[in-house]
């Protein structure tokens, strides 16, 4: 059904192209799904991905960027030189698959395990924490008056962000309100510099391959604000996937980190990465809240989500290791 | 009083029979929902064997900073309450030691296998 679909679209915008084959879901929700497929050319086949909402689920959520602007984020990146698909297509209603568009595939591996585990990518893993950080750097340079229209996020509104949606949960966590006011506390005000920031920037949302970081992905959270905001979400524990001593989604030092960053132009402000770890640890536990709330509340019952429910005491013990620290 | 053998017992039959029996005939995402299955009965598990003892600390606990009495829930929220208004904080006495206590008993129920908890616990032996 959608290869028929996708067979017309190809053959308007994409020269040569006969048809498409092995067209497969890989992930979807109710209002976003992904799916890859090759599409058949005499040049040999073209991987290519389908990122869309299906019909009738045009309107995104609130926080997200949507996919137009997705598209347009991905394909500027991509022109500046910054690892990201090229964007081959932006669907329109004569394509009837919804909205949303359709890129390169990039080759390589996103399961941030197997990132930090296999053979495969054991030369490059310690170089992986500098290159993030060059890449970042790219990132936040994009050009602002080429972006698409986003939220401006400062860290006093995402703060009572949290505090609205936690409240709502009606869910007593004493960490978390000791990680409320800490937020307040320490909140460094404004940046003086405001640029494109990504948003969802860590392992598990790169593709990467033997020779490193090979595309950023998922950039439906893409904002303006800090661009410290990326660097301190970077390094939430939850990201390490276990190897707790490496801040860098697993991969290596702060340090690392932010000479990537510096040595790509750019400067770091190290307490206010530290300021966004601390509200990226809680804003993941919220997160976690919300999906034990969508567990209970019927939309989606699946087991999976409720075990989330039940990770949120995670982040706290994160919070309390960058608040409380014991003794070393 | 109820007849034996215990939710626990019970409980623990399922996930074995699972693992044994169950996993080895399945694979694929179906394997993958397996897992997260046996997961969380292992999770009931540890929560029926471990949740009296560590609430009936908590609440001594938070009795003790709070001055009140109450369940264990009352006394959380009251507690969140009170960080809230910033009438309690990490400069009070007992505070840090009482959370990072419920914590610790939280995470070894849900996820005994963080790293982060490891470490901790590796400190407090």
């Amino acid at each position: 059904m959608i290869e028929a679909q996708l067979s017309r679209s190809v053959a308007r915008w994409c020269e040569g192209a006969t048809g498409v084959t092995g067209a497969a879901k890989l992930s979807g929700g109710a209002s976003q799904e992904t799916w890859r497929f090759d599409i058949v050319h005499p040049d040999g086949p073209i991987g290519a991905i389908l990122r869309r909402s299906p019909k009738g689920y045009g309107a995104a959520p609130t926080r997200a960027a949507g996919l137009g602007a997705e598209a347009q984020l991905m394909q500027l990146a991509y022109e500046a030189g910054v690892p990201s698909p090229r964007v081959m297509h932006v669907l329109t209603a004569v394509d009837d698959l919804g909205t949303g568009f359709i890129m390169q595939r990039v080759e390589g591996e996103t399961i941030a395990r197997k990132i930090l585990r296999d053979d495969e990518f054991a030369a490059v893993r310690p170089h992986l924490a500098r290159q993030i950080g060059g890449v970042l750097a790219g990132l936040h340079r994009l050009p602002l008056d080429k972006q698409p229209e986003l939220r401006r996020m400062t860290a006093a509104k995402e703060i009572g962000e949290f505090e609205r949606d936690y409240r709502s949960l009606n869910w007593p966590k004493p960490v978390f309100e000791l990680a409320l006011r800490w937020l307040r506390d320490n909140d460094p005000g404004p940046s003086a510099e405001e640029t494109l920031v990504h948003g969802d920037f860590r392992n598990g949302n790169l593709i990467i391959g033997a020779d490193g970081v090979r595309a950023v992905l998922d950039w439906e959270l893409a904002h303006l604000g800090d661009p410290m905001e990326d660097l301190g979400w970077v390094c939430v524990n939850s990201w390490r996937f276990g190897e707790i001593d490496k801040p860098v989604g697993g991969f290596g030092s702060r340090e690392e980190l932010f000479a990537g960053y510096e040595a790509a132009g750019r400067k770091v402000d190290p307490a206010r990465v530290k300021f966004w770890e601390v509200m990226g640890t809680l804003r993941w536990g919220i997160m976690c809240g919300g999906m034990m709330q969508r567990f209970r509340e019927g939309p989606d019952h699946s087991m999976e989500r409720a075990m989330i429910g039940r990770r949120a005491s995670e982040t706290e013990i994160d919070l309390l290791r960058l608040l409380a620290p014991r003794g070393s | 009083m109820q007849d034996e053998p215990t939710p626990v017992e019970l409980t623990k039959s399922v996930a074995d029979f699972l693992r044994s029996d169950i996993t080895p005939l399945i694979s694929g995402h179906q394997a993958f929902k397996l897992r997260v299955a046996i997961n969380i009965l292992d999770l009931v598990t540890r929560q029926l064997t471990q949740e009296q003892g560590s609430d009936s600390e908590e609440v001594e606990r938070l009795r003790a900073l709070l001055g009140i009495d109450g369940s264990v829930t009352d006394l959380n929220r009251t507690l969140a309450d009170r960080i809230a208004r910033g009438e309690l904080n990490l400069a009070t006495p007992g505070l840090a030691e009482h959370l990072w206590a419920t914590t610790m008993d939280k995470l070894a129920v849900d996820q005994p296998n963080y790293a982060s908890y490891k470490r901790e616990l590796s400190r407090d032996g």
